[in-house]
């Protein structure tokens, strides 16, 4: 459980709060809802590491498209997200 | 896209096994601390290709596997008040406790709860005014920013019915435990990665020093993990010792700062209890007091349990490294992750349930 997988994110949410910061992250098209709260400096199309729906750090695309192939064939991926719902299915 | 050739490569692999082979004039006990590195180890077929005389030790690094019998009963307590919701991650629900897990709880009518995150647990919070939602917060430094995290959007949402019950572990001071038992044999470190993405790698270098160890920081895929294996041998065999950072691509040496200011905040170092090891002083992180109200400990009483860690499951002998799954008489038998008998079984990381998925009976 200690895993911290990388994606992309796609949108920043505006927020009046720093610590409410969240944006719309894609883990290989799996879209995600992510606090950006520890990672101020980051931007729409930058790569981040997320675990359990907070993003700990930007990485470069390299790093981040190397370890998302690795979870690919390893076909974790989804294993990895599965419990992890949108925002939406929480409702 | 050099690197992802790089990583994948399967030649790669095999490089690094031939260069470890003749780096080697002895054997070597490396632990890997963190769960996922164990389990990447087995489900890369690693241990197999490893040479003769590499002898990984699979560590303490499950949180799942540490958090102790006792915090789970609590956990249970506190699911079966009425008033009460309680949420966790999914693999916390399947551990036994000393009596039942959370699941059976669940099944016998306690509202449990699996959630993929606390912050998932908060959004419950809001949506039921009328509950007090509990979030069972267990995990190593790696969880510990977003556990914060959950508490501080509690206090400015002004949640009065949102606490979190918490377990968290620390990893420095429990290889520091590991080095100084008797019992074990462990050589050199491979650290993980995401644990010091958050936290760096300033606390590793006094446990380097004071045991005289090499530990390498390192990733999960393959290929980093050979190469922190070869790094880690090739101090071993020079004599040397250290801290040695072979994820700098990910791993700032100061780690992530925000984040942890996010923890400190909420949390301050203190003692803990690991499963099958026993108290460790300054292992884990313990909640401050001014968030008190956020305390489940503080919010509910909780009766005494006694504690009574289940005897017939090596837990501890297996998180020390002193004992492989497969030597333990209920392996495969009695204890399967469809019925654990201990946390190793549970949790995909967890030493035990590795070795069962991915059939290693004899592995070294
Ligand atoms: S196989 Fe089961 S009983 Fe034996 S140590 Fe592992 S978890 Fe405990």
């Amino acid at each position: 459980m200690c895993l911290a997988i990388p994606g992309i994110i796609t949108k920043i949410e505006p927020s009046e709060d720093e610590i409410f910061r969240t944006g719309k992250v894609s883990f290989d098209g799996i879209q995600r809802e992510v606090n950006l709260s520890m990672v101020p400096e980051a931007r729409e199309g930058d790569y981040v590491l997320v675990h359990v729906g907070v993003a700990l750090q930007i990485v470069d695309e390299e790093e981040a498209k190397q370890t998302l192939a690795c979870f690919r064939e390893l076909d974790e991926l989804n294993e990895a997200l599965k419990d992890h719902p949108d925002q939406e299915e929480l409702e | 896209m050099k690197h992802l050739e790089e990583y994948r490569d399967k030649r790669q692999v095999r490089y690094l096994i031939d260069k470890i082979r003749d780096k080697i004039s002895t054997s070597w006990n490396i632990m890997e601390i963190c769960g996922g590195q164990t389990h990447s180890l087995l489900k890369n077929g690693l241990i197999e290709i490893l040479p003769e005389g590499i002898i990984m030790i699979h560590g303490p690094g499950c949180p799942v596997c540490v958090t102790p019998a006792m915090m789970i009963d609590k956990a249970i307590a506190l699911a079966l008040n009425t008033e009460v919701i309680l949420c966790s991650f999914g693999d916390m629900l399947r551990v036994p406790g000393n009596e039942k897990s959370l699941l059976k709880a669940k099944a016998e009518g306690a509202d449990v709860r699996m959630v993929y995150s606390p912050l998932d647990a908060l959004a419950i919070a809001r949506k039921n005014p009328e509950k007090h939602i509990v979030f069972f917060a267990v995990g190593f430094e790696t969880t510990a920013p977003a556990n914060a995290l959950s508490v501080i959007q509690a206090k400015k949402l002004d949640l009065d019915n949102f606490s979190i019950l918490s377990s968290h572990v620390l990893v420095p001071p429990a290889m520091a435990a590991i080095l100084r038992d008797e019992e074990t044999h462990v050589q050199g470190f491979l650290a993980a990665g995401h644990v010091c993405s958050v936290m760096g790698t300033d606390e590793y270098e006094p446990v380097a020093r004071e045991f005289n160890v090499p530990i390498v920081v390192t990733g999960f895929e393959p290929v980093d993990m050979l190469n922190g294996i070869y790094q880690c041998i090739s101090m071993l065999e020079n004599g040397k010792t250290g801290l040695m950072n072979q994820y700098s691509r990910v791993v700032r040496s100061e780690g992530n700062i925000q984040a942890k200011k996010i923890i400190s905040e909420v949390f301050e170092v203190g003692t803990r209890e690991w499963r099958g090891i026993g108290e460790i002083p300054q292992s884990g992180l313990v909640i401050r007091k001014e968030y008190d109200r956020f305390n489940a400990e503080k919010r509910f009483t909780i009766n005494k349990i006694p504690m009574n860690e289940d005897n017939a499951c090596m837990a501890g002998l297996i998180l020390k490294g002193i004992k492989k799954p497969h030597q333990c008489p209920y392996f495969r038998n009695r204890c399967t992750p469809e019925n654990p008998m201990g946390a190793p079984m549970v949790s995909s990381e967890g030493a035990c349930a590795a070795y069962y998925h991915y059939g290693y009976e004899s592995a070294t």
